[in-house]
């Protein structure tokens, strides 16, 4: 049918170029951001085994808990708080306002003990049933707490018997204040001075309503990545991106004439194929993930060039520009398989073996590699045998020859 | 087309790529290579000081520090900011290191902060190691499972060359290693496969064809011909790529992009010029000599 293809042509670009523009929005609100990208903290706590505390699943589980409760506390939005393995739990706040603040939090053991003057612990944090931060008529911050019914008796039997002595207070076995008692307090409630800042008696506060730690943590990977770094980090990958795969399109067309402009048109379908299904994924784009990406298109443009190579060799051949198209795809496909096999077998080990910005890399380098093998040979062939049906098959020279 | 005699000069590009990786491998035996915190455990700071200290006040400012740092290094990255490497700190101990800076040289903002205790570094160093072997092995059995054992061997060797000469660079020029070189290294590797199937494809596409006066080393001359076209203009497509993220994708991860920068170059070169030679004297290992045959 003479002229098909320029209507099927013209068809497919409209189409394509709808579907990215709805596609767009969505896409870009629900790509999930790395750390490495937004900013933010990756923690991995080990849990220190004592004859005191073992450590059982239980053990995790509750430790996982407190954590949470703490965490919640400071409006992190989505945290990630995980076990791994046996004895581990890592820790992933995205774009945290002040990392080191969240560090403090979750490192703290947060044992409160109330000791008589002869060093005894009378109470602990397991008597509390809140704790929140006032201020004082002069502006000072200080931490009111509330026993349980059972901790409010045993701190009236407590007061009462050490009237005019010290009862000291103590946090992870630092002191926080030593009042001496005035008289009995009945009503289970107390108030912790001290000269401290509001931020610190907030994060003290939370640490009281969160609860202890059943086990002591030990911080044994700590990543920060500030916002800024992260912001900057991501606006120069767009400019790479941008330099990178300009410089390519220019190069395909220079070389390859009409079949390189269809080979970037297919580019772009590729594009948005590897961008939709990272967002329908919920796979998370890290730095190393935007190489890989960047680094897929490297290789989405091999899978053309062998095509095409092939395609030039047969029409030297004098085969017909149509039989030139079959036989070039045919031939090729085999090469770009193999090819693409051996390196979809190095992501499948690198993401297995990686850690998080390595396994992204991973990912989006596999899945660019699947979407190319769908772009660069079965909707490059189309659009190449849509061409071959227009007028511009009488002008060999466009494709390659 | 012109077909070249690769393959007969082959002692040429063997020692060419002796040349390559000699001065490499000295340096790896003598300096070692310059291992980021990821394998060695430590505790790195990236700081951006609003006052724009110098380098010297900065590293007296450390010295004064009361902690002891173990051998800190202090780099200045651009002005004002300073990617500062110790031992691996304590909590405790690390804010005790932030605010002792901050009274000495006014406040800064951590860029990026990393502490990688020893469990993870060992930890790590056993992954990238298990990764390389695991890929090195998988690659040999698909390329052998695909064309032959003998191809199989000369590909492996020509994977050898590109790492030892990117590792043997990054340690020349002392480049830190971190876990994303490692993940540099098996990108060439998997990039590296590619581009030797691509010729050894060809090869054997041309030795089913071929006449009885052309001798192996003829068609796989002509094979490297063939495929010459498309080899350069892949490396070259990728190199557009990676060239833009080094010279404009941010500092952090340049080493990565440097790695697989001169890895896609090598992988390349051997792909051309050391797995199809190898693959030619494996083959003719097993072959009586034909002396009616055309070279060239």
């Amino acid at each position: 049918m003479q002229g098909g293809g320029a209507i099927r042509l013209l068809i497919m670009a409209i189409f394509v170029a709808v579907t990215g523009f709805f596609l767009y929005n969505p896409i870009k609100s629900n790509l999930n951001l790395g750390l490495d990208l937004q900013g933010g903290l990756h923690v991995v706590l080990e849990a220190q085994e004592t004859e005191k505390q073992p450590i059982t699943k239980d053990t995790i589980d509750r430790t996982i808990e407190v954590l949470n409760r703490r965490i919640d506390e400071t409006g992190v939005k989505e945290p990630i708080i995980q076990p791994q393995g046996e004895k581990r739990i890592i820790i992933e706040l995205a774009g945290v306002g002040n990392p080191e603040d969240a560090v403090d939090i979750i490192g703290k053991t947060a044992v409160l003990e109330f000791k008589t003057d002869d060093g005894k612990v009378v109470l602990t944090g397991e008597d509390l049933t809140n704790a929140q931060t006032q201020m004082t008529p002069a502006g000072v911050p200080e931490i009111a707490l509330q026993f349980t019914s059972e901790g409010a008796s045993k701190f009236a039997a407590v007061t009462t018997a050490n009237v005019g002595r010290v009862i000291s207070i103590y946090l992870d076995e630092e002191l926080l204040t030593d009042p001496v008692v005035n008289q009995p307090i009945t009503d289970g409630r107390a108030v912790i001075t001290g000269n401290r800042s509001v931020e610190e008696a907030e994060n003290i506060a939370r640490l009281l309503r969160a609860g202890s730690l059943p086990v002591d943590l030990e911080i044994i990977e700590k990543r920060v990545v500030g916002a800024t770094l992260g912001a900057d980090s991501l606006e120069k990958s767009k400019v790479a991106g941008i330099i990178g795969i300009g410089a390519v399109l220019i190069f395909m067309i220079a070389y390859y004439r009409l079949p390189g402009l269809l080979a970037n048109f297919a580019l772009l379908v590729y594009a948005i194929i590897v961008m939709g299904a990272l967002s329908l994924l919920g796979a998370t784009l890290t730095l190393p993930g935007i190489a890989g990406f960047l680094l897929s298109i490297g290789m989405a443009v091999d899978a053309n060039v062998i095509i095409f190579e092939r395609i030039r060799e047969e029409l030297r051949d004098g085969r017909s520009l149509r039989t030139a198209i079959d036989a070039g795809f045919k031939r090729a496909f085999i090469t770009v398989f193999d090819a693409n096999v051996t390196t979809l077998i190095i992501t499948i080990i690198l993401f297995y073996l990686g850690t998080g910005p390595i396994r992204g890399f991973a990912v989006t380098l596999s899945i660019g590699i699947l979407a190319s093998m769908f772009t660069a040979v079965t909707f490059t062939r189309w659009l190449l045998k849509w061409s071959a049906d227009t007028p511009l098959r009488k002008n060999l020279k466009l494709f390659g020859a | 087309m012109k077909i070249y005699n690769i393959v007969e000069r082959r002692m040429i590009w063997y020692l060419l790529s002796l040349a390559l990786i000699v001065p490499g491998l000295i340096s790896l035996m003598t300096q070692g290579l310059n291992l980021g915190i990821d394998f060695t455990g430590g505790s790195i700071f990236d700081l951006k000081f609003q006052g724009q200290p110098a380098i010297s006040e900065v590293r007296q400012a450390i010295d004064r520090v009361e902690l002891e740092l173990g051998n800190p290094v202090i780099q200045e990255t651009s002005p004002g900011e300073f990617l500062i490497r110790t031992r691996d700190l304590t909590e405790a101990e690390r804010d005790s290191f932030v605010s002792a800076l901050k009274q000495e040289l006014g406040n800064f903002e951590v860029l990026r902060e990393e502490k990688v205790g020893p469990v993870i570094g060992k930890e790590l160093t056993s992954k990238a190691l298990l990764a390389l072997g695991v890929a090195s092995i998988l690659m040999i059995i698909y390329i052998s499972f695909r064309f032959e054992f003998k191809s199989g061997i000369a590909a492996i060797i020509a994977i050898l060359h590109d790492v030892l000469v990117t590792l043997g660079i990054f340690s020349l020029l002392q480049l830190e290693i971190s876990s994303a070189f490692v993940a540099a290294v098996l990108t060439i590797i998997g990039y590296s496969i590619n581009d030797t199937i691509v010729i050894f494809d060809r090869v054997r596409e041309n030795l089913q064809n071929r006449k009885k006066s052309e001798s192996v080393a003829y068609v796989m001359n002509k094979s490297i011909m063939q495929t010459l076209t498309r080899s350069i203009n892949t490396v070259l497509t990728t190199l557009f790529v990676l060239f833009a993220l080094f010279f404009f994708g941010g500092a952090t991860l340049s080493n990565f992009i440097l790695a697989m920068i001169i890895g896609i170059i090598s992988g390349v070169y051997s792909s051309i010029f050391t797995a199809c030679p190898i693959w030619h004297d494996l083959k003719r290992i097993g072959m009586p000599a034909n002396p009616h045959q055309k070279t060239s």
